[in-house]
């Protein structure tokens, strides 16, 4: 912490507030001191639209995943159960904050907040969040901020007239279907057209026609002289193998109703905004609290604040970034607020107070200007790539961070690198490395097509160091074969060896009727 | 810029619908739960919600992820005794040491019972799920001795007292309107020729007059459309809607001779109060009669009718007696919907159970809605059962019989006493 200069804290402290009740005029003032000083480091924000909301909306907000307006599913009630349940029990503390990234950017205190903790809250979401997703290149470039709200508008309105018209059991198993692929409804490396309800809207009909015609161009099975088919036959579809499956599924599908379409387009849609939140949250979350750390200290040494303040604002931020050791009963793996804001800070001390490793290690960081530093490093990366770059040995001694190497095939676990001088390199690729969403996910694509067979689904796993596919693999193969409708094989490789693989229906058990639910049994005419 | 905005006062339940929509998944499970609770808990006890806990596996959300097995490398914070290159052991059950970080979220949670609550409303929904009270359909359609009046727009006749001062204005003025157009007209017409006669040839004395003339005659012509007529006027319509009766009175009957023990009438009370608990569910008003008998019977409260102990021997006859007295004299059929439920352990003086029949058939059958009578004993049935057998086959729809042997008995046979029937 900026030790507070003593001659300025005599000269004129007068704070806003001195109790912990908070005003909606307390708030404005506070919000009118932070965003004063944030300006000072041109931290460049969406405008903010800040909610008081209850307890009790806190929790309905939780539920529908951080989505200010979501389409209704079970699985939405089956979170606020759970959250309600731990509330009640107080087991856990409601998160202080849920920030959105819109355009304003929507930000909600809750209601039994301290004043200190609703300025802590306003300096974190206000500013940090909403100064990062405007500021990374990934949200840049993968969501539209502006056009969000309008889009779940779109989606929910249309999800309910869906229900009214094809009944909520439809919808519903095809959501359940839809969600359990979420994960593999994003694009990694094509740029998504930035999603707008209007224009949804209004394509969304055309859409729907055009679509169609064009599945059944792809099923035609009326033979087209013979001669040619068999060099057409050898040709692989698709031809390249496809990561973004309810795409392929979305396009290809060849039972699926225009309506059914939709819906995947919708999961797929709120997938992909989401997809950049779930690369970044070490950086987000440590660069927001970078900053409420930053413009709270500041306000402090303004004499804005009191030092009652003071004291309740860095218990709330020690207990933030708190990390617990591997061996705490506590520990569920490393916190990233603790990560992100010893990184951020860190960057910090090295642009100010560099020493002789940090020049060794970082020759173009260390003395330069911090604060083009820092949001520099903010732009330009996401998880991965950012602790890649920028982990420093201090913050790896500091974490006492090393690594365990779990080999099923030993008998002993191996400890590669610890945080000492030949260990620095090592623990910051794997670190990074467990960043990766394309390591921490499957790798499963869809491979091909039997078109002019029975028309199954293939698709690949490549093994990455021999780890397994999960326990639900097999519920998410029949989600798969609800949508797809015909057969689907999971074949499982390491390189280029085949080693196992799965089937829906099982192979060589004779298929039972209704066991694996289609969503349409009609093979609409061709 | 902020905009500050109190939300506060929005609608809380945004998960409303989830929450239903969770319930309704699950309803098999929830309903299996609900059903255990009722016969483990005590029946004082209805008036809560109730915890459900649903296995983990049933309520996962499959998703593609990492198993555990192969080549793992993970990075964990806060090292004190390893150095690099080191060999560990294994950590037994579930490899503490090092599963979790970022395959947690995904499957780690929930492997346990996924546990919620749900409210009393919702309980006693489930509890009485597919139950039906028998013979309410039947009211409804004939039980249509009240009336309440309701307001049906308006009419043109009707009792003065209910004039509806702004229609019957409202009607004269446009009759007044209507009926004096053409004179106004001409009036117009006149007022302006007399303007412009007066003006332009203020000499012309004959026209002058003549106009003159017509406009008072004008004049008078409209002043004779009558400001308020009789067919102006307009009255507010009442009409009379059939009323169902929503009144219902629940007789308590119960032995409470020598051979009744506490836990006997102990099973009874929980019978009693989820026959009660189910009548609140279907009607805004419920009175309970609660009669107990030996050889004479007696209206008493409630807590005598449970907890004060008599002894002696049993004349059934005297309690169902008591009951068409008190049905008689404060609970007339064409506003009150009757139920009765009788308890008792079977004994009954022999030549007292023919009695019984007769007083069943002829004078309260015919006006409750529903009869049940539960026997709660282990034994072989006695001569009340077997008559009452009789009365079951006279009045097949409105009485019910059942043998309970213990509270565990009691919400099956409610089930069964209760259960939907498919209308024929």
């Amino acid at each position: 912490m900026t030790q507070p200069e003593g001659s300025v804290r005599d000269k004129k402290r007068q704070p806003i507030s001195t109790t912990s009740e908070w005003t909606f005029e307390l708030i404005r003032s506070y919000d009118r001191e932070i965003a004063r000083i944030a300006e000072r480091y041109a931290l460049d924000t969406y405008p903010n639209q800040i909610e008081v909301i209850t307890a009790e909306q806190m929790m309905d907000a939780y539920a529908s995943v951080g989505m200010p307006l979501g389409y209704h599913h079970w699985s939405y009630g089956k979170h606020f159960l759970s959250t309600e349940k731990n509330y009640k029990r107080g087991q856990m503390g409601l998160a202080y904050e849920i920030v959105i990234n819109s355009d304003p950017c929507i930000a909600y205190l809750m209601e039994e907040n301290t004043m200190c903790m609703q300025a802590l809250v306003i300096a974190h979401a206000c500013y940090g969040h909403n100064s990062f997703f405007k500021g990374n290149y990934l949200f840049q470039t993968w969501t539209d901020a502006s056009s969000i709200i309008d889009y779940l508008v779109f989606a929910k309105q249309y999800i309910m007239q869906c229900e009214e018209r094809h009944g909520i059991d439809a919808v519903e198993d095809l959501l359940d279907s839809c969600h359990a692929l979420m994960n593999y409804g994003v694009d990694r490396y094509k740029r998504p057209y930035p999603i707008s309800a209007e224009e949804e809207r209004r394509r969304q009909k055309e859409r729907e026609e055009h679509l169609q015609q064009q599945i059944n161009d792809l099923w035609r099975t009326i033979p087209k002289g013979a001669s040619k088919g068999g060099e057409q036959d050898a040709q692989r579809f698709p031809s390249e193998p496809q990561e973004n499956i309810l795409y392929f599924l979305e396009k290809h599908a060849p039972l699926l109703e225009p309506w059914q379409r939709e819906i995947i387009r919708i999961v797929r849609k709120v997938a992909q905004y989401f997809y950049p939140q779930r690369q970044t949250q070490v950086m987000n979350e440590g660069w927001a609290t970078f900053w409420h750390y930053t413009l709270t200290n500041d306000l402090y040494n303004e004499g804005l604040v009191t030092d009652g303040f003071m004291m309740e604002f860095l218990q709330a931020h020690t207990s933030v970034i708190y990390q617990p050791g591997f061996d705490s009963p506590y520990y569920s793996g490393i916190n990233p607020y603790t990560l992100g804001f010893a990184m951020y800070s860190d960057i910090r001390r090295m642009c100010e107070n560099p020493t002789d490793e940090d020049r060794a290690w970082f020759p173009d960081i260390a003395g330069s200007d911090w604060l083009s530093t820092l949001k520099f490093a903010m732009h330009s990366f996401k998880d991965e790539s950012f602790i890649l770059q920028y982990l420093s040995p201090k913050v790896i001694r500091d974490l006492k961070l090393f690594s365990i190497l779990d080999d099923d095939q030993k008998d002993d676990l191996l400890v590669p690198a610890i945080h000492d001088e030949p260990g620095y390199k090592t623990i910051r690729e794997l670190l990074a490395a467990q960043y990766n969403l394309g390591n921490r996910e499957p790798n499963v694509q869809i491979w091909s097509v039997d078109r002019r067979g029975d028309r199954s689904l293939t698709l690949r796993h490549q093994q990455h160091d021999r780890k397994p596919l999960g326990s639900s693999t097999e519920e998410v193969l029949k989600h798969l074969h609800r949508l797809w409708g015909f057969d689907v094989h999971l074949e499982i490789w390491q390189g280029d060896k085949l080693v196992n693989s799965q089937h829906v229906p099982p192979k060589n058990e004779p298929e039972r009727e209704g066991e694996f639910p289609r969503l349409d049994l009609v093979i609409p005419p061709i | 810029m902020s905009y500050v905005i109190d939300r506060r006062l929005n609608g809380k339940n945004k998960s409303t619908v989830n929450r239903q929509r969770f319930l309704r998944r699950y309803r098999g499970h929830i309903k299996k739960a609900v059903e255990e609770a009722v016969s483990r808990r005590s029946i004082t006890d209805m008036e809560h919600g109730e915890q459900i806990s649903i296995p983990g596996r049933d309520i996962d959300e499959p998703v593609l992820h990492h198993g555990r097995g192969g080549r793992q490398t993970i990075v964990h914070p806060g090292n004190k005794e390893f150095s690099g290159g080191d060999h560990i052991p294994r950590p037994q059950g579930g490899g503490g040491g090092g599963q979790g970080s970022g395959k947690a979220s995904n499957s780690g949670e929930g492997m346990d019972e996924f546990v919620f609550q749900i409210t009393q409303e919702e309980f006693l929904d489930f509890m009485f799920e597919d139950l039906e009270l028998p013979n309410l359909v039947k009211r409804h359609l004939t039980g249509t001795d009240t009336f309440k009046t309701v307001r049906a727009g308006i009419s043109s006749e009707g009792n003065p007292s209910r004039i509806n001062i702004l229609r019957t204005l409202r009607s004269a003025h446009a009759r007044r309107i209507a009926l004096s157009g053409s004179s106004r007209k001409k009036l117009k017409e006149a007022m302006l020729e007399l303007d412009r006669l007066k003006r332009e040839e203020p000499d012309n004395f004959g026209d002058i007059q003549a106009l003159e003339e017509e406009i008072s005659k004008l004049h008078i012509r409209i002043n004779r459309v009558p400001f308020l007529d009789t067919f102006d006027l307009k009255y507010n319509l009442l009409v009379k809607h059939p009323n169902p009766s929503s009144k219902a009175v629940m007789f308590c009957l119960m032995d409470v001779s020598g051979s009744m023990t506490q836990a006997t009438k102990d099973v009874a009370k929980r019978f009693f109060i989820l026959l009660y608990l189910f009548l609140k569910r279907n009607y805004d008003k419920i009175e309970v009669v609660f009669i107990r008998h030996h050889t004479s019977a007696k209206e008493v409260d409630e807590e005598e009718f449970f907890y004060s102990r008599e002894t002696g021997g049993t004349i059934v006859s005297s309690a169902l007696k008591m009951m068409q007295e008190i049905m008689a004299e404060r609970y007339p059929v064409n506003e009150w919907n009757i139920y009765a439920a009788q308890a008792s352990d079977g004994d009954n003086w022999n030549d007292d159970s023919p009695v019984c029949r007769d007083i069943l058939i002829n004078q309260i059958m015919p006006f409750v809605q529903y009869f049940t009578y539960v026997e709660i004993t282990p034994r072989e049935h006695q001569a009340l059962w077997f008559e009452y057998e009789q009365v079951a086959e006279a009045f097949a729809d409105t009485f019910a019989q059942q043998q309970l042997v213990s509270a565990g008995d009691i919400y099956p046979v409610f089930r069964e006493l209760f259960q939907r029937r498919l209308t024929t």
